[in-house]
């Protein structure tokens, strides 16, 4: 039996084109829960005096933390995670499971903090098919990049996504 | 916090200080939040059982985020994190033991900067690699 492909000509086309540029917000208040849930004890992501003394402009977004993206109910925010950032929908997708198949990030050297917001540009990096332990699974890499008021790229969020 | 570790003080094939984890049902609801990732297979057993998954189960950023605290307390405030991965291998789940570690595997300089090199990766205690990656760090040098 031949099994049709789940990658279409239409699905191959949207990989590399960019999502429209989302509004990411860095609050005080949302870097000190996300530090909270991941067991943080370093202050520099809890205590703005602190933070303002060790040099930074205030309270810092703990490693993996980029901010969350502006939701409204005209224009909701992707509710399996903020993590995937809106990228293009992918026409005639059937496959609903998704796992979280992996996560990159990188920095560019410059402090991201409390009181920022951040352009967020993401696009389908690649799509590929694999058969494995969940059966014919569709791989789905996406990208990222946050910037700066000043347009500087601050962080870049690589995401792979297994849809089964 | 430890003190400031330097370029100088590593050898390849150092082991960092070991962070470990262990995860309540809450901490997953916290993350949930703390991320904005409400996929149910973390936190209501009914969807996850219909997932094919044994319960609910630890979000692999979650997992992501601890190696990046591994990486952060070892640095130290002069260090800073350039790149970190890892991929999400296999499950693990609320009340067992993730133990996060990291193994130097190379030292490079690059633009006028001390870069190392690890392999990260959580465990479970069985020893199991859940969640292997790799991370390029910038430690602060005694010039």
């Amino acid at each position: 039996m031949t099994e049709e492909a789940i990658i279409t000509d239409e699905m191959r086309a949207v990989i590399g084109k960019e999502a429209e540029p989302l509004t990411v917000e860095v609050d005080k208040t949302a870097i000190r829960w996300f530090a909270r849930a991941v067991g943080h004890t370093d202050l520099v992501f809890y205590d703005e005096a602190y933070a303002k003394s060790k040099g930074h402009r205030s309270i810092i977004c703990p490693p993996g933390f980029l901010g969350h993206a502006i939701h409204t109910p005209d224009k909701p925010t992707n509710i399996v995670g903020n993590s995937v950032k809106r990228p293009p929908a992918i026409p005639g997708l059937k496959l609903m499971r998704l796992l979280n198949g992996g996560t990159e990030f990188e920095y560019y050297g410059e402090d991201i903090c409390a009181g920022d917001t951040l352009k967020s540009v993401s696009k389908i990096a690649d799509l590929r098919e694999r058969t494995g332990g969940l059966g014919r699974m569709l791989i789905l890499t996406t990208e990222s990049n946050f910037f700066n008021a000043e347009g500087k790229l601050v962080a870049t969020e690589r995401g792979t996504g297994i849809m089964y | 916090m430890a003190d400031q570790v330097y370029f100088e003080d590593v050898n390849v094939g150092d082991e960092i200080p070991k962070l470990v984890k262990n995860c309540t049902t809450q901490q997953l609801v916290m993350w949930a939040a703390g991320s904005g990732d409400m996929y149910q297979i973390h936190y209501d057993k009914d969807i996850a059982a219909g997932n094919g998954l044994p319960g609910v189960i630890v979000h692999g950023a979650l997992k992501n985020a601890f190696l990046g605290q591994l990486l952060h307390d070892w640095i130290g405030e002069k260090g800073q994190i350039k790149k970190y991965n890892c991929q999400y291998r296999g499950m693990d789940v609320p009340a067992q033991d993730i133990i996060c570690r990291g193994v130097v595997t190379a030292k490079r300089q690059e633009d006028g900067k001390s870069l190392v090199d690890l392999d990260i990766w959580t465990e479970k205690p069985d020893g199991e690699k859940t969640s292997p990656g790799k991370a390029t760090v910038i430690l602060p040098s005694r010039g």
